[in-house]
């Protein structure tokens, strides 16, 4: 049986096509999936994120338990809405999730984790809370909707349904986040374009939903959403990495806080082991597709593609790519698809952002 | 619905046929399969006088989320290839019968006759 989020009737009533996304019936898109991507590098699309979990920490020793539980130093929280993307690491150095964190007051951080490993992750915190015994509270939000609204106009028209909210989000900077009534509205996404993500009680969600589609916000697919996040050079958890890789080697150290005294979970294997991959993107020269699995023959060795896609703003495939150490920007290699060897560049793994092509 | 055009044959794998005048069978992938795949981006064709066995991987078909296998329907040799389609992917997801992908020519022209019509085409599609 699978789950649904609140907003599932109105994908259906849009034309959506469903897919099992992990457990979840979500919609991959809505007729194309290439002119739902074009519609957030160059005006606006709105993707439903219900799937994803809140998790509230609350309580005195909140911070002091986030910071031993994430590998990225919850310190670096000290403005009210500041946000901060983190792993959670196993003591392998494995990624448990990777996930952001609201920093909202002394007593109150709002973390975002997956859809597919939310229930993990809210187990793992509880486990590590009982045995470290901080003063905190860990609670799933699952009364919650999330709506992403991103593209260049997605503020004005967030503003636009949502008039209320304006005051409160019109000064945030990007990874910024604030309360405005019932609704959470966080300058945050998953796209490389400007834009929001909406909180806000379920009950409301399926009428802003269908507002925001009336103010000509295209709503859009998983199917967008990951040649989006792709361009941008953000990581697919499951994909990119997994409890069986370490942040540094999926293009995450500068997600990891290494100094100081912090004693967080993974740290002392991330130490020991060290670096052991190159993570970088690759462009693909010839005519063909790049997929997840394939190989990549280098001078060094033999890497593996662990996002690829057709690049719609770029009309490219590109991929990212966890290769030997040693390999570097402007390499040349092969990719090895079906019994053919095709010729790749490996680039900065990032491809596309506000708009335009950073390659 | 997907359109499933009655005059033409068609396979389980999601290929369609049509018999034409000089005998030979033109070969596309059907608008149910052009739906499930989404935005085609790229398609690689057999070389003109490559001979495949009925079942046997003729040609790639890949949208920006997968790629397709497209099966040989029938034992034959390949006498085109529509280039205009290997170069703007995207036409068969417009009309996946008007932009075809191969000709062939078959061993036994009655193979053609064991193949699915259009109402058991639906049928399975609908599934």
């Amino acid at each position: 049986m699978l789950k649904t989020t609140v907003l599932n009737a109105a994908h259906r009533a849009m034309g959506a096509r469903m897919v099992d996304f992990g457990g979840w019936d979500m919609p991959v898109n809505y007729g194309s999936q290439i002119d739902e991507h074009h519609a957030v590098r160059r005006d606006c699309g709105m993707f439903d994120v219900c799937h994803m979990c809140p998790v509230d920490v609350r309580g005195s020793g909140a911070r002091a338990f986030l910071s031993r539980l994430l590998a990225n130093d919850v310190d670096k929280l000290q403005q009210t809405g500041k946000a901060l993307y983190s792993c959670m690491l196993n003591p392998e150095g494995g990624v448990i999730d990777d996930l952001i964190v609201y920093y909202l007051d002394e007593n109150f951080f709002r973390i975002v984790v997956n859809a597919g490993t939310a229930d993990k992750d809210i187990a793992w915190m509880h486990l590590r809370l009982a045995e470290w015994g901080y003063s905190a509270e860990v609670n799933p939000r699952r009364d919650l909707a999330m709506i992403a609204v991103q593209g260049p106009n997605a503020r004005a028209k967030v503003w636009e349904v949502l008039p209320d909210t304006r005051a409160a989000s019109e000064g945030l900077k990007p990874f910024f986040a604030a309360g405005c009534g019932e609704f959470f509205v966080a300058r945050t996404g998953y796209t490389g374009e400007d834009g929001f993500e909406i909180m806000l009680p379920s009950v409301k969600a399926v009428e802003i939903w269908q507002a925001l589609a009336k103010a000509g916000v295209a709503p859009c697919g998983l199917g967008a959403r990951d040649t989006l996040r792709l361009e941008a050079g953000m990581n697919l958890y499951g994909q990119d990495m997994d409890e069986n890789v370490s942040p540094l080697d999926a293009g995450l150290a500068w997600t990891v806080a290494l100094t100081g005294e912090r004693h967080f979970v993974g740290r002392q294997t991330l130490e020991s082991q060290g670096q052991q991959h190159e993570f970088l993107g690759l462009i693909l020269l010839d005519k063909g597709v790049l997929r997840s699995h394939q190989k990549v023959h280098c001078t060094q060795g033999i890497g593996e593609i662990t996002s690829g896609t057709f690049s719609p703003t770029l009309q490219q495939s590109i991929a990212l790519a966890r290769l030997p150490r040693g390999v570097a920007v402007g390499d040349a290699v092969e990719v090895e698809i079906r019994d053919k060897r095709l010729k790749a560049k490996v680039v900065k793994p990032v491809f596309a952002r506000n708009g335009k092509a950073m390659i | 619905m997907s359109n499933i055009p009655a005059d033409l044959k068609y396979t389980p794998t999601h290929e369609w046929l049509r018999r034409e005048a000089d005998g030979s069978i033109t070969v596309g992938i059907t608008d149910h399969a052009q739906e499930a795949l989404g935005d085609l981006v790229y398609i690689e064709l057999p070389a003109v006088g490559a001979r495949f066995a009925a079942g046997k991987e003729m040609a790639v078909v890949e949208s920006v989320k997968a790629a397709a296998d497209v099966y040989a329907p029938i034992a034959g040799i390949v006498t085109a290839v529509n280039q205009e389609t290997a170069d703007a992917p995207e036409g068969v997801n417009r009309d996946a019968y008007a932009n075809w992908l191969l000709r062939i020519q078959p061993d036994n022209p009655a193979d053609v006759d064991a193949l699915l019509d259009a109402a058991a085409y639906a049928k399975l599609a609908e599934e």
